[in-house]
Formats: structure tokens, C-alpha cells, sequence
């Protein structure tokens, strides 16, 4: 068991709900949330489909482990084709709502078609309606929440929304869950927005009992979560710093992206870091930080709670945003800040929650927002066209450009398709630092040569979350590998994207992955599913997700060319830090991966290995 | 020696780990909307709150109700729900200033906490140590030691 057996099928064209059971062949080979809901989406859709078109489906996915008490066990999982990239998308989201969806009795939710006028979902146990949303259109992601709540008058209901982002086809549109929890990437916002569909409200009261063996899975998690409070990482340094315990780090590891990669250290690095989050603020005496916070079921808590400075110019007229809120995390701290060199912590905050408010991935639009201070240096973009001065280390020039793009206003417009449709436009397609159009997250990889061979093969496009080499190559986690070099990073790269497969599929979070090796998580999984969950059939589960989401990105039309960095990753060295002079060894690494993967040179799979994997 | 649940809300993350270990306990699945403690979030302030029924002495809900079904565990002091007798009248749950006795309506009958019969499942769940379960005839203790140690004293040797 484990899973609820159960699958809601929206079909916004229609306006009906119909539930039907779970395909249990599937779940046996694909385990659940992104494996099992890609493998849907591969059977149902064709992958030439246009992502924003009412062919497209969307569907939002639990693990078997989501919804107990296993250590971070409340993840879900937003598949679809992706908006920016054109590729297969699969981004999952913490917070609470995933849990609710597995409590109210369902495994995962298809939408396909389109709904001719804006619509949510209520789900309320076996109860799906579609409601009209004509009066949440063009409402925040934070107003969504509270008006449903009210309207329902129930506080207890969780909701999933898209924000203006999403509703106006920003392509890194995102979608928002308990007001700071986000299915972050690859613009699966959009695809919600192009559906006319505004929100997802579930209130479950039935609880997940489907638990194959509960002593057994009792003592698993016990014995699991007893491995991530004592280890440092999980049990010390992300409580009580976060994620942005690596802003420094990987800083002086000269591998801190810095304004659109021109540089590789940040000399303001420590004035956006997790230390700095720590730090009374001179005008008010306050911490940034106000307290960590956790995701359902999870006992590591990195999640930040913070409070703006109410003196800070871009907050001061606006008391909505005094409060404590979500923020930073280190992605966003590095995308908003080191990435358009700017060092102003509020003013970072500030782009955060908007994004937060509005359903934009941070990562995407602070990238792109570099992307646009470089064009703007080279004279590429004027003042005029762009509507300020947008001069890297511009705190003024962020702060305003996140309100653009969240409001679709003049050049907010141009940043909303992102930095390849961006940089292609003004004749400078090179200078986007993506891969398959979608930006790079917060590791410069001359400084750490295996995050480039994940980034390049990622099969949503650029990403540290489908293989994230840099625990192994910063961190020593499970083994230290020497960041610099690229020998044996092919391996690397593939015995994390396969493992991270089961991680995300369980319905857990990869962070437990400092900490948890394949082996911790095994024993949850065989306690609470019915069925052989032994490692080897893990390892089996998770290169099978990877080969499928590789074969329905072929289909889509991509081919070895889209497996690649921009060229200053190849051809402008690393300026400072320890990795001065070296370029990423990408086409070195590409083969050997190929080769590694059982593909051909060609990077398609090979007959041997789809037929070992069963596709 | 009697004990008492004790939460420090500063300690809590909001994991609902309690949640799910008190619905596991009481019905045999996890299921927060089952829990007899819940765990409330003061979002804009940065505060998570643990709230469970604090076993009055002298309890509301006990002597509101017209029934008896709610009677003091001898071994605990919890004042503890008898499902067998209670009527489902929800008197108990309009007596209770802090509405910790609620009504469950697929049953018929109301929850409260009941201590679990001397071990709180939501005490052994909790990652924090925000809900802890102590002396109760000494639930200040910690608040003490944290006074006391202020006290701007040295120490000198005799």
C-alpha cells in the first residue's frame, strides 16, 4: 500500500471530475509522485504537444510516503510539459498541501484540456468540484489562499495558486502553496495559468491508513530520522542556517555565480549570507531572521522566517509586507543578489516575496535579470528600452524589475519569457546562461566540474535538484570527490540523478540526502508499500524515471546540442578563487556519460538498456 | 509522581509530527484532522503554537457533563473520554474555555487528550523538544533555571 490507489481526472474542457483507480503496474515500476506521474503524462500526451496549449496535461502528484511520519514526507509533485523549457517538468513543492492531498484521499490529480472561464478545484475528500474563480483572477497567490479560506469559512483547507505570473504566462511562472512553499521551476505556473486554472483547495479528513506493515514503518522512520538529527548537516547546520549556510562556502570555493557569470566570487557574498541573516540590522536593532521552519513532516527545519526592515525603500509605504515571511533560501539569495551583483539583503528579501506573492521562480527571474544588467553594460539594452539604469549591483533596479514582471509591465514583459527568449531577441542568445532555457541555480561550474555535466543533462534544464554533485564534490557527502576535476564525475552524475529519482518519486524531500543514502530510505519505503523495494529494484526504479523523461525529451525534438553549457562556461576561465583558469570540461564529461548511461553517441538509449529497464 | 505535558512554542518548527503521531495513537492512522493537538501558525508573526488540553483539576468539561463519560485516569490525572457512555451532547465542548474537548461527528462522540495512559505519543514524536512531558507539580522548573541563571552572582570558593 502506501498509496491511496486513487486518481482524480480533471478535465477543465468538460468542467468534470472523475475519479479512477491508480494504475498499480505503474506504480510498481515508476514508485509514485514525479516517476509515476511522468509516467502518465508519457502515455497520454504527445511530446511535440505545445506546452501551453489545452493538449497539455498537468498533474499534481504524491509519494507513497507523503502524508506520514516520515522525516519530510509532505512533498508533491507538479509534472507537465514545461513552459520555458520545452522539456519534460517536474517540480515539487513542500509546505502542507501535499499531505492534505494524500489525507483527502487521492494520489494524484490530471488536469487536461482547458477551462473556458477561470476556475479552482475544491477538493473536500471524495468531493471534487470545479468552482468558479472569476473573482480570484488577477489576485496574488497570498490573497487566493486567504479568500477560498474565508469563503469556505475554513481555516483548515490547503491551497496550491498561481499568481499573476502564471495567469500572464510568464514563463517561469510557479505554483505557490501555503503562502511560501513553491513548485519552483521550469514555468509549470504558466501551463496552470494557460488552463484558466487559478487554485487547488483540498481539506482531507481521512488520513492516510494504508500503510503496509505500521510497526515496522513506525520503527523506520524512527531509526531514519534518528540518522538526520545527528548528522551535522541535517541535525545542525540547516536548522539554523538553511540552505544559505553554502553562501560562503561556495564563495571561497570560487564558484558563486556572479553578475551572469562574468565572475565566480561575490565580494558582497557576506552580506547576503546566512550569517548575515543572523545579524542585528543597524537601523533597527532586529535580525533578519526571525525563526527556521519546517515542512510537513520534516525534521530537519531549514526553512526560513524572516522580517523585512520596514525602513527599507522598497517597503517602506508597503506595511503588507512588515510581517514575518518566507525567505531567504540560498538559490534565491544567490539569483536575486550575486547573480546581478547586488549585496542589499532587503533589498533581496523584497524581490523574494514578490516572487513569493506573485508565483514567479526567483531563480529564473534573478538570473534573467543578470542577463539583462549584462545586455544593459554592453549597451545592447538602453535605459530607454529597459524604462531605468540597470547597472549590475542595482538594488533600486531589481526591486523595480521584479514589480515589472510580476505585473506584466513594459520591459517586465521581455524578462517574463526568460533569458533565452531574451538574449535571442537582442542578438545575443549566448550570453543567457541556461540549459534547455532554463537558467542556472546558484554553482558556477568551473568551480565545481560535476554540477556542469548535471546541469547539461538535466532533463528539465539547468537544475542542482536532479543530480546534486555538489554534496559529493563540496560536502564529501556520501564520498568528497575533488570539485576541479572531471574524471569519474560521469558516474557521479548518474548514481546521483538515479538515486534522486527514488527521493523525489517517495514523496520525500532530496534534502534528507545529506544525510540519508538510498539504504535509509529503503526500509521506509518496504515498510509502507507493498511489494519488492529492495536497493537494487530502487536503483532500477530511478535510472528507469531518468531514461523514460530522456526518451519523451527526444521525442519532444531535443538532441545531444541541447545536452549543453553556454560557451563562457567552456571558453572564459574561471577569473579568481581556486578554480582561476579553469573552464567546465563538458565535452570531455558528455561522452563518458553517454557511455555511462548505455546511450549512444548520439545520447539516445540504447536497445540493451531500454530493454533492461522494461520501456 | 504525576507529569504534565509542557510546550515551549519557541521550539516548535510546525512539522506536525505530533499531529500525526496523536491521530496514530487514538485511531490507527495518520491523520492530523483526527489529532488532539494541534498545532496553530501565527504565519506574519514567525510563531507555531502546540495547543492541547491542559487536564484542569477541577475540569469544565468534567463537570458539564450530564453523563459522567468523563472521568479522571487515576494514574495520570488525565481527564479521560468514555466513548461507551458519552452521548455525543457536545456540552463539554461548550464548557471548555480552550475548546480542547471537540466533537467528532463521523463517531458521534467527543476527544480530548488523554495523555495516551502515561505515555504522550506526541512527546516522543516531537524533533524539538517543544513538547516534553514533566514533574507536574514542577512545569516552571525550566523557567526557573533560566531566571536563576541570570542571577549575577560569581561563584567563590568556600
Amino acid at each position: 500500500m502506501g498509496w491511496n490507489r486513487k486518481v482524480l481526472r480533471v478535465n477543465l474542457s468538460a468542467g468534470t471530475c472523475v475519479p479512477e483507480p491508480l494504475n498499480m503496474a505503474w506504480a510498481n515500476d515508476y514508485l509514485g509522485s514525479r516517476g509515476l506521474a511522468s509516467k502518465y503524462l508519457v502515455e497520454e500526451t504527445d511530446p511535440k504537444v505545445d506546452p501551453l496549449s489545452p493538449d497539455n496535461k498537468m498533474i499534481m502528484a504524491t509519494g507513497p510516503l507523503t502524508g506520514t511520519m516520515a522525516s519530510t514526507g509532505g512533498r508533491y509533485t507538479v509534472v507537465t510539459k514545461g513552459a520555458l523549457t520545452n522539456a519534460i517538468a517536474c517540480s515539487n513543492s513542500g509546505g502542507y498541501f501535499g499531505a492534505e492531498m494524500k489525507f483527502a484521499g487521492w494520489d494524484m490529480i490530471i488536469f487536461e484540456g482547458k477551462s473556458p472561464k477561470p476556475v479552482y478545484l475544491y477538493l473536500e475528500n471524495d468531493q471534487a468540484e470545479l468552482r468558479d474563480a472569476g473573482h480570484l483572477w488577477g489576485k496574488t497567490c497570498w490573497e487566493t489562499e486567504e479568500t477560498i479560506k474565508a469563503s469556505h469559512q475554513d481555516p483548515l483547507i490547503r491551497v496550491s495558486s498561481i499568481g499573476s505570473a502564471g495567469e500572464n504566462a510568464v514563463l517561469f511562472a510557479c505554483i505557490v502553496n501555503d503562502l511560501h512553499r513553491a513548485a519552483g521551476r521550469s514555468g509549470v505556473g504558466a501551463v496552470m495559468g494557460s488552463k484558466n486554472l487559478k487554485a487547488v483547495a483540498i481539506r482531507g479528513t481521512q488520513g492516510v491508513s494504508g500503510i503496509k506493515d505500521f510497526p515496522a514503518f513506525m520503527a523506520a522512520t524512527t531509526a531514519a530520522k534518528k540518522v538526520l538529527a545527528d548528522n551535522a548537516v541535517t541535525g545542525q547546520g540547516l536548522p539554523k542556517y538553511g540552505t544559505q549556510v553554502l553562501m560562503n562556502v561556495i564563495n571561497e570555493m570560487g564558484a558563486l555565480p556572479t553578475r551572469n557569470h562574468r565572475d565566480v566570487q561575490f565580494e558582497e557574498a557576506g552580506k547576503i549570507s546566512a550569517e548575515a541573516m543572523h545579524e542585528k540590522r543597524p537601523t533597527d536593532g532586529k535580525a533578519h531572521l526571525v525563526t527556521n521552519a519546517a515542512c510537513f513532516g520534516c525534521t530537519i527545519a531549514c526553512g526560513r522566517i524572516s522580517k523585512i526592515d520596514e525602513t527599507h525603500f522598497s517597503v517602506k509605504n508597503s506595511p503588507k509586507y512588515w510581517g514575518a515571511n518566507g525567505g531567504l533560501e540560498y538559490e534565491a539569495a544567490w539569483a536575486l543578489g550575486a547573480a546581478n551583483g547586488v549585496g542589499d539583503l532587503e533589498a533581496l528579501q523584497y524581490a523574494n516575496l514578490l516572487c513569493n506573492e506573485h508565483g514567479m521562480d526567483p531563480i529564473s527571474f534573478g538570473a534573467t535579470v543578470g542577463a539583462a544588467m549584462e545586455l544593459y553594460d554592453l549597451g545592447i539594452l538602453t535605459k530607454e528600452q529597459i524604462g531605468l539604469d540597470a547597472q549590475f549591483g542595482s538594488a533600486e533596479a531589481l526591486c523595480k524589475l521584479v514589480e515589472m514582471t510580476a505585473h506584466g509591465e513594459g520591459f517586465g514583459k521581455e524578462l517574463g519569457q526568460g533569458s533565452a527568449r531574451m538574449c535571442a531577441k537582442y542578438g545575443r542568445p549566448e550570453l543567457s546562461m541556461s540549459v534547455k532555457s532554463q537558467e542556472f541555480p546558484a554553482y558556477d561550474s568551473r568551480g565545481i566540474q560535476g554540477i556542469g555535466l548535471a546541469y547539461a543533462t538535466s532533463n528539465r534544464g539547468a537544475c542542482h535538484l536532479r543530480g546534486y554533485t555538489v554534496a559529493s564534490e563540496v560536502l564529501g557527502i556520501p564520498v568528497k570527490t575533488d570539485p576541479l576535476a572531471t574524471d569519474g564525475k560521469p558516474e557521479l552524475v548518474k548514481a546521483f540523478q538515479d538515486a534522486t529519482g527514488v527521493f523525489d518519486s517517495a514523496g520525500i524531500c532530496v534534502f534528507t540526502s545529506f544525510a540519508w543514502t538510498l539504504a535509509d530510505v529503503q526500509p521506509q519505503l518496504q515498510a509502507a508499500c507493498e511489494g519488492d523495494w529492495s536497493m537494487d529494484k530502487l536503483n532500477e526504479v530511478g535510472e528507469r524515471i531518468w531514461n523514460m523523461e530522456r526518451q519523451y525529451n527526444l521525442a519532444a525534438g531535443m538532441t545531444a546540442r541541447d545536452d549543453d553549457l553556454p560557451p563562457r562556461l567552456k571558453t572564459e576561465p574561471a577569473k579568481t578563487g581556486p578554480a582561476k583558469g579553469l573552464v567546465n570540461g563538458i565535452d570531455k564529461m558528455k561522452p563518458e556519460y553517454y557511455k555511462v548511461r548505455g546511450w549512444d553517441a548520439a545520447g539516445v538509449p540504447e536497445k540493451a538498456t531500454l530493454e533492461r529497464l522494461g520501456l | 509522581m504525576q507529569k504534565s505535558l509542557h510546550i515551549d512554542p519557541a521550539k516548535c518548527t510546525g512539522c506536525l509530527q505530533c499531529e500525526m503521531a496523536c491521530s496514530y495513537e487514538h485511531t490507527g492512522m495518520i491523520n492530523p484532522s483526527k489529532s488532539r493537538i494541534k498545532v496553530f501558525n501565527f504565519e506574519h508573526e514567525g510563531r507555531k503554537v502546540p495547543y492541547t488540553c491542559t487536564q484542569c483539576a477541577d475540569a469544565w468539561c468534567m463537570n458539564a457533563c450530564p453523563v459522567e463519560a468523563i472521568v479522571i485516569d487515576a494514574a495520570t490525572g488525565a481527564k479521560v473520554v468514555k466513548e461507551a457512555t458519552c452521548v455525543g451532547c457536545k456540552v463539554c465542548t461548550i464548557a471548555c474555555p480552550f475548546g480542547t474537548v471537540n466533537y467528532m461527528a463521523d463517531v458521534g462522540k467527543v476527544q480530548k487528550c488523554d495523555l495516551c495512559g502515561g505515555d504522550p505519543k506526541c512527546v516522543s514524536a516531537c524533533p524539538t523538544a517543544a513538547i516534553t512531558y514533566v514533574d507536574a507539580d514542577w512545569t516552571g522548573l525550566d523557567r526557573m533555571r533560566s531566571w536563576a541563571a541570570k542571577a549575577n552572582t560569581a561563584a567563590v570558593a568556600a
